[in-house]
């Protein structure tokens, strides 16, 4: 027993840095931002005198009555949205072709996971040249390709456009794009160690049934695949609700905010026009939508006692 | 075990042996710090090149070159802000003249006022006092200006205008819009503009206001003396309404370096950028009144929109003394004439030694001791910056929507936020 007790005492010293570490510069941190997204601190002097003013809500109600930021919400929710659809079943296509061992799988397997290795900088940049429209008289990128091969009426502004439907604005299609390509190598790979963990049995049982390929692909593999979906969306979520960098290098805020995102309009606030308390307050913002889809998450697997 | 117990203390000692010894040979030499944003091109060039001349009068200073790279500043100001905070400046830092520094660190009563200093050295006199007005908060001088650069400055191809027949300058704004109908009915984008990272329309659009205000009347906007709801507002927007119609229609894709490109490329008739496009264009082959050609935005002529990089003392500066040193080099003839035609800008002084620039910047040097001067609002020197980050996002919605009411209405509101003049 005692030899037990020391080695439990040993082993909250090897842990006891990281966790102060993470109470400080995690959670006192987080603590800290709330605290900034309440004050008054909305220019560099109020900041540099330190003089704390609490100033309740005023800054969340100011964020929420401001176009722009409106406008970012909405971005989020459409760019989430299109970029998880487009990931999961992208991810799924490709993991059931690839797990099909057809000759030169294992070469497109690896091909279609590249793209993660890169950067979304790199990634930004790079779809930024080939999205970039050029004009009517000197197309660039993809327009002109296309009007090489003959198709130059389908010419487009891309993410230059100011058309909409509804909140949802076109020019956040060629951004969903260009984060698919980045990130569905990623879900092919999941949905990929989920197909190789299914029994052969069961599907040999199925097909003795009688059961289509269809009929198996959606009545079992799809339910045994669940818990895989879930870990993808709730990554594909997480990544989603911070993008930055991917649009930040690649279209910035765009033509009338048209590609802005909360995480792009906290970065302009702070660090551009020194309003560290609405910059704070979107930050908090942020945490809370991201929260929102990984709390629920955390406590089911913590109460099922395994995790997926 | 015991052997990588051994390593780890020996690894730490020789780590503390090493901070001592850095920090105690810090202390018995003299040090200057100078913080800037220039890592690139010209300006770092300009900027060592100032260091050999200064270390060459004050041969014991040693010199630390604290420069941030990126984002046109951006990283550099916040890191500044950091260590302002923490009480740990660096003894003279780069800063846009105005509100850069009063509205951040003079109203924090974190710097030094040099008035009194620039009357000692005997150079007070010898900056234009549009300047050094910029550059004042309630009547002391925080900050040495060391180049300028103008805003209000159309490049144009003059191979294209050639062809166009356009022989001078437009003498008025409708004669401008005349010659970019010709120009985009040749085919050309007539007017390239490159707002992606979108301070680049606001820069276009505070030369309209100046236009449209009239220089005097532009700079009383940020002394409360005129309103913001003055009807020169509406009509500034109007005009810039009448020009989006010859933008290239990708400018929120390109930025303005792809734009004074298209001017190179013979793709595009004119750019509005201020005249750091000018170095680009050498950079790019083009001679100044040989392949590109320019004039002051239309409606500006009497105007000078400046742009001009300054150094301050910090109060909690450590090497005080060297810091002086340093803001009395940077503001003589010597310094600012080593300075500035490696950076392809103009000096601050009136008295500098034309002979040495190009043929543009000495276009620009006469009208900078001629013209009023005129604080930019893009490029932090006019307004906070919290009110020309929201300027940018105004005028970025009006180029999608085109309302002019609507700008106007929230340009009020901004002034009104901001402390201005707005009924």
């Amino acid at each position: 027993m005692a030899v037990q007790k020391k080695k439990s005492l040993v082993g909250f010293a090897i842990v006891l840095p990281s966790i102060v570490l993470a109470a400080v510069f995690i959670y006192y941190f987080i603590f800290w931002t709330l605290k900034v997204s309440f004050s008054n601190w909305d220019s560099f002097s109020a900041l540099m005198k330190g003089e704390y003013t609490f100033v309740g809500f005023s800054n969340y109600i100011k964020l929420f009555s401001d176009w722009r930021f409106q406008k970012d919400l909405w971005n989020t929710l459409f760019f989430t949205l299109f970029f998880i659809l487009g990931c999961i079943s992208l991810g799924i296509l490709l993991a059931s072709l690839i797990d099909k061992g057809l000759k030169g799988s294992k070469i497109f397997q690896n091909i279609y996971l590249f793209p993660m290795a890169l950067s979304f900088v790199v990634t930004g940049t790079v779809w930024r040249w080939i999205f970039a429209p050029g004009t009517v008289r000197d197309p660039a990128g993809i327009n002109l390709l296309m009007s090489k091969i003959g198709l130059g009426a389908l010419q487009w502004g891309w993410f230059t456009s100011k058309d909409s439907l509804g909140n949802f604005n076109f020019a956040l299609i060629p951004v969903i794009i260009a984060a698919v390509w980045q990130m569905s190598g990623y879900v092919m790979a999941m949905y990929l160690a989920g197909l190789r963990g299914i029994s052969e049995d069961i599907i040999e049982a199925a097909r003795v049934d009688g059961a289509t390929s269809n009929r198996i692909f959606w009545k079992i593999k799809m339910p045994l695949l669940q818990p895989i979906t879930l870990s993808a969306m709730i990554i594909l979520g997480h990544v989603s609700l911070k993008i930055f960098d991917l649009i930040y290098s690649m279209t910035g805020s765009g033509i009338n905010n048209v590609t802005d995102m909360p995480s792009i309009y906290m970065y302009e606030l702070t660090f551009r026009s020194n309003r560290y308390a609405s910059g704070s307050a979107v930050s908090i913002i942020m945490l809370i939508m991201v929260a929102v889809i990984i709390v629920p998450y955390l406590y089911s697997s913590f109460r099922k006692g395994h995790d997926i | 075990m015991k052997k990588y117990l051994w390593l780890i203390i020996i690894v730490l000692a020789v780590v503390v042996g090493l901070v001592i010894w850095k920090v105690s040979s810090g202390s018995a030499k003299s040090e200057l710090e100078i913080f800037s944003w220039w890592t690139g091109g010209g300006e770092e060039e300009g900027l060592k090149a100032l260091f050999t001349k200064f270390n060459e009068k004050y041969p014991k200073v040693d010199i630390i070159n604290a420069a941030v790279a990126g984002g046109a500043g951006t990283n550099a100001k916040a890191v500044l802000k950091t260590r302002m905070l923490g009480g740990n400046p660096p003894d003279s830092f780069q800063v846009h003249a105005g509100m850069e520094l009063t509205d951040s660190h003079v109203k924090a009563d974190a710097m030094e006022p040099l008035t009194q200093k620039l009357k000692d050295w005997g150079v007070y006199d010898k900056f234009p006092a549009g300047v050094l007005d910029i550059c004042s908060y309630n009547g002391e001088v925080y900050s040495i200006p060391v180049n300028v650069h103008r805003g209000n400055v159309v490049f144009y191809n003059k191979e294209v205008a050639s062809e166009l027949g356009i022989v001078s300058a437009p003498a008025s704004f409708e004669e401008f819009l005349g010659m970019l109908k010709l120009a985009s009915e040749k085919g050309y984008a007539a007017l390239a503009i490159g707002d992606m990272n979108k301070w680049e329309a606001a820069h276009l659009f505070e030369n309209i206001m100046i236009a449209k205000f009239g220089p005097e009347n532009y700079n009383k906007l940020f002394k409360n003396e005129v309103s913001f709801a003055d009807p020169a507002m509406a009509e500034s927007f109007n005009a810039l309404g009448m020009l989006i119609d010859y933008f290239n229609t990708d400018h929120s894709a390109l930025t303005w370096q792809d734009a004074v490109k298209m001017v190179q490329e013979k793709k595009a008739f004119a750019t509005v950028m201020g005249d750091w496009a000018e170095g680009y264009l050498k950079t790019l082959g083009m001679n100044p009144n040989e392949g590109f050609g320019w004039f002051a935005v239309p409606g500006t002529e009497n105007a000078f929109t400046l742009i001009s990089d300054t150094f301050g003392l910090p109060k909690k500066a450590k090497n005080r003394e060297n810091a002086l040193k340093w803001l009395e080099f940077i503001s003589s003839v010597e310094a600012q004439d080593i300075f500035n035609p490696i950076k392809g800008s103009i000096p601050a002084r009136t008295d500098a030694d034309k002979s040495k620039y190009d043929t543009y910047l000495q276009w620009s040097m006469n009208d900078f001791s001629a013209l009023g001067i005129c604080p930019s609002i893009a490029h932090g020197s006019a307004a906070p910056e919290a009110f020309s980050t929201k300027l940018q996002d105004i005028v970025n919605k009006f180029i999608a929507e085109r309302n002019t009411e609507n700008a106007v209405n929230e340009m009020i509101a901004l002034a009104k936020e901001t402390g201005y003049k707005a009924d």
